[in-house]
């Protein structure tokens, strides 16, 4: 049905384009040149007119039409059911629907239910068909109205070019509505979840234990949500991720650009590159597979107790995949650094190393700080290799052989499952979640204003 | 004069002077090394992770069958011989797989041991039967050669994943199942195939039957999604930013914006259309669509980007001479400037896709980790993505699904090479130096 119908209405609207660009040529009849607009514009025109307003109608019956058969629906039931409280009616109105479409349902369906059903299928078929007749007959009058209007001398272009301006418009504003709904979204859970739990509490509190008890009736915790721990956790592996990504990244960036043949530079920066494009998914796998099996093995052969999770084999691996992120960044300054400085350290004597370590490096500085401040970004940001081999439990603990967890785990491991959004728990999520965007905000524009300032430094 | 150079000589060619010279040396030659042993570490992480999926994930894309000599008994699939699909269809096919082993072994008594013995097949093997009678009614009443899939355990010690040192009661496969197992190998019943099922079936709870043709086929739904949100929004900002935009507040906020989202964490985007897309729009969970929105506001910022610097590329020669001949701004972007600048868009959309393939994080907040066994048939339909089957099959404790893990991911990566090495193509083959 639905796609029957926007079938017919990618017709119509081609038809459009073709009446209104034939209409232009049969007013021009002496030759285009008479035309103020090409009569292609002529038709876009003609186009815009019935498939815009027909596109606005769309939109918003797909946003109103399940609340208002739903409304009708209720108004047509017998009072004693419309007085049940509201999550028995709700139910009602779901086993409606599954029965409507023909499914089962969890309860035997009653009659209050089956006299829903009916009605619901009965209204949703005239719903259905009066919507379609609608939409048809706004598509068709925008049409003729918008082919009535056609002259020689009618400015098509200019009309049609400001709509595709609009639209160019909107489309740009769409990076700044995500920021919006991102800031948005997480404030509005997090105030909600500061409602239950004092920010001082979550700030810093000592003791992480989110779990608590989903009914009213239940045993159990009411949960601790002192978030310390946690960042503690996210900022051990993240020393670990650096203390292996920044010198190899670094010195690997100093070689290529100082030391490497043009062939060898062209071989190997793609091969790292390959590093930096392995979904993270793929290195979770193998930290928790591979690599945490071999150190705990390791470990135990030195007598050494490493938990089965531990922050060291996370913190490796992801130090492994910011590789390239700091090798590829680093390159970019060092390159930068001009070649009269290091031509003038070598006019002076000194070798090669010398030079970077005593000229080049400091010179790049700056870029070389910003580059790492991006890593950290990304490295408290990333998911996938913490979710899989980081552990679950909040240890206050700096020793790197022991599980630790991290503020993006604990997002996952709130939000997979069964969510109830009034719940503490399930806030909590959003409260992490907001600490983390604004912890990679500060770091990436101090990081960007460090670069920047670098590069306007030797422009 | 002598003397100057001979003073010279002093202080350049004495033998602290070598020693200090031989020290320096030393040093170049160790922070070159370094320099050689970062990279070396760097290639050695690389070959080590692609070498371990490798060796762990080639074998599953073979699996060991059973030839059972079945017979399709007409008393037992359909008494009163009506050949209904209904009835065929409630039948019990796993008696006639019970029966053909225990013909292979008319030995084996006992409920225990036929127990064992039936564990050597796979569950799967009663629901292709079943498929096959209902495909073919006419066979009720033959017997025929059948080959049936063989379960996860009795696979993996033939694979020799199993180790046979171990006790009995640390190892999934008995003595006397082994005993079978070689049996029916010395009788040339047992067969090393291609595992077809791998990838053309859905996820199951039986390792031997999993497959990751539903993941691919739900991934493939939200990559669509994606491109076909992302790529015209982001080609038009980017043509709005690049050609018509004013330099002001307004664009430098944008533009700080769009820098600031590159760099977001992918979790957060997951967080955002948990919020708005499921709890305020009220769309379903786990559906490719939403998956597809969440990834496409992600994969946003790198298709701008691309497209900013493709058409930044163009000279602005052309654009004069379009102008000259009298186009209007917007013919001039539409009909010369981005088609030389297509390659370059093209490029950067198709690195955005490949990284939006591999993404898990944001999936996951948005209920994409259900267990799905049927493939998705539409981008509402309750899915699953290649690199979540990935994380759900790590997570398993079968260790017949590591090698499916590994396997999946494989096949993850050779999509995306075929991508990456389809934008190296493109940008070699179509971009123009000015």
């Amino acid at each position: 049905m639905s796609l029957l119908l926007a079938t017919l209405l990618v017709l119509l609207v081609a038809s459009a384009f073709w009446t209104g660009r034939n209409r232009a040529l049969a007013l021009a009849a002496d030759g285009t040149s008479t035309l103020h607009s090409r009569p292609s514009y002529h038709g876009s025109w003609v186009a815009l007119w019935c498939g815009l307003p027909a596109l606005v109608l769309l939109v918003g019956w797909l946003a109103l039409e399940p609340g208002l058969v739903d409304a009708m629906v209720v108004s047509a039931l017998p009072e004693e059911v419309r007085e049940l409280p509201s999550g028995e009616l709700a139910r009602v109105l779901d086993d409606a629907r599954r029965v409507a479409a023909g499914e089962r349902t969890a309860r035997e369906p009653g009659p209050e239910v089956l006299e829903a059903a009916r009605q619901l299928g009965r209204l949703r078929t005239y719903a259905g068909l009066a919507f379609a007749g609608l939409l048809l007959s706004v598509a068709v009058g925008g049409l003729t109205w918008a082919r009535s209007r056609l002259r020689p001398d009618f400015r098509a272009r200019i009309r049609v070019e400001r709509a595709v301006r609009i639209s160019l418009v909107a489309c740009s504003v769409v990076a700044i509505l995500t920021t919006v709904g991102i800031v948005l979204s997480l404030i509005f859970e997090a105030v909600r979840f500061f409602a239950l739990v004092s920010p001082a509490e979550f700030l810093l509190g000592t003791e992480w234990s989110p779990q608590t008890a989903i009914r009213a009736d239940q045993v159990g915790s009411s949960g601790a949500f002192g978030a310390i721990p946690v960042f503690l956790g996210t900022l051990l592996i993240t020393v670990i991720a650096m203390a292996v990504a920044v010198p190899v990244g670094l010195f690997s960036a100093v070689y290529l650009s100082d030391y490497a043949s043009p062939r060898t530079r062209a071989i190997v920066k793609p091969v790292l590159e390959i590093l930096a494009g392995i979904p993270t998914v793929v290195y979770g796998v193998f930290a928790a597979l591979s690599v945490a099996p071999m150190l705990r093995e390791f470990g135990e052969g030195l007598g050494l107790d490493v938990a089965s999770e531990s922050a060291l084999a996370a913190g490796a691996v992801m130090g492994i995949m910011i590789i390239p992120f700091v090798s590829s960044l680093s390159d970019d300054v060092i390159s930068a650094v001009p070649s009269a400085l290091r031509e003038g350290s070598y006019g002076l004597g000194a070798t090669k190393s010398e030079t970077i370590r005593r000229v080049v490096l400091p010179a790049a500085l700056p870029g070389i700080v910003g580059a790492t401040l991006l890593a950290v970004s990304r490295a408290i940001g990333e998911t996938m290799i913490v979710v899989m081999a980081a552990g679950l439990a909040a240890n206050l603990t700096a020793n790197p052989l022991e599980a630790v967890t991290t503020v993006t785990v604990q997002i996952v491991t709130l939000l997979v499952g069964d969510q109830e959004f009034d719940s503490a728990k399930t806030l909590a999520a959003f409260a992490l979640g907001l600490v983390l965007f604004l912890a990679t905000l500060i770091l990436n524009v101090v990081a960007l204003t460090v670069v920047r300032r670098y590069r306007e430094k030797y422009d | 004069m002598t003397e100057g150079r001979a003073d010279a000589v002093g202080i350049h060619d004495d033998e602290a002077a070598r020693k200090r010279l031989r020290r320096r040396y030393a040093a170049e030659r160790r922070f070159r090394a370094y320099g050689l042993g970062a990279i070396g570490i760097a290639m050695l992480a690389l070959v080590v992770l692609l070498a371990s999926v490798t060796r762990s994930g080639l074998p599953a894309f073979t699996q060991h069958e059973l030839t059972l000599e079945i017979h399709y008994d007409a008393e037992l699939l359909d008494p009163d011989g009506t050949r209904d699909p209904e009835v065929l269809g409630r039948a019990d096919y796993a008696k006639p797989v019970r029966a053909a082993l225990a013909s292979l072994f008319p030995a084996v008594e006992g409920r225990r041991e036929r127990r064992q013995l039936a564990g050597l097949v796979s569950k799967g093997a009663v629901f292709e039967l079943r498929e096959r009678v209902l495909a073919a009614p006419e066979l009720v009443g033959t017997r025929e050669p059948v080959r049936v899939p063989l379960s996860d355990e009795a696979d993996q010690y033939l694979k020799g994943k199993i180790r046979t040192d171990l006790p009995e009661s640390q190892r999934k496969v008995s003595d006397r199942q082994i005993a079978w197992i070689e049996d029916l190998r010395g009788r040339g019943l047992v067969h090393q195939v291609f595992n077809f099922r791998f990838l053309s079936s859905g996820d199951s709870r039986e390792p031997e039957l999993a497959g990751i043709w539903g993941a691919a086929v739900g991934s493939l739904l939200t990559l669509l999604v994606t491109l076909l949100l992302s790529f015209p929004v982001g080609v038009a900002a980017a043509v709005y930013l690049e050609e018509f935009a004013p330099r002001n507040r307004w664009t430098d906020l944008i533009e700080v914006n769009i820098n600031n989202l590159a760099a977001v964490p992918s979790i957060v985007f997951g967080l955002l259309g948990l919020a708005v897309f499921l709890n305020f729009f009220g769309l379903p969970r786990s559906a490719p669509l939403v998956g597809g929105m969440v990834l496409a506001l992600m994969t946003l910022p790198t298709v701008i980007i691309a497209s900013r610097a493709a058409i930044l590329s163009v000279p602005p020669s052309i654009r004069e001479a379009a102008l000259g001949v009298g186009a209007s701004p917007l013919q001039v972007v539409v009909q010369h400037v981005l088609p030389l600048a297509l390659p370059g868009i093209l490029t950067g959309t198709i690195i955005g896709m490949a990284r939006a393939l591999g993404e898990t994080a944001p999936l996951l907040m948005i209920g994409m980790v259900a267990f799905v066994v049927d493939v998705p048939d539409g981008p509402l339909a309750p899915a699953t993505a290649l690199p979540v089957q990935i994380f759900l099959w790590a997570d398993s404790p079968e260790p017949a699904f590591r090698e499916k893990t590994a396997a999946a991911i494989m096949v993850l990566l050779a999509f995306l090479i075929i991508m990456n090495l389809a934008a190296v193509l493109l940008r070699n083959r179509f971009e123009r130096r000015w």
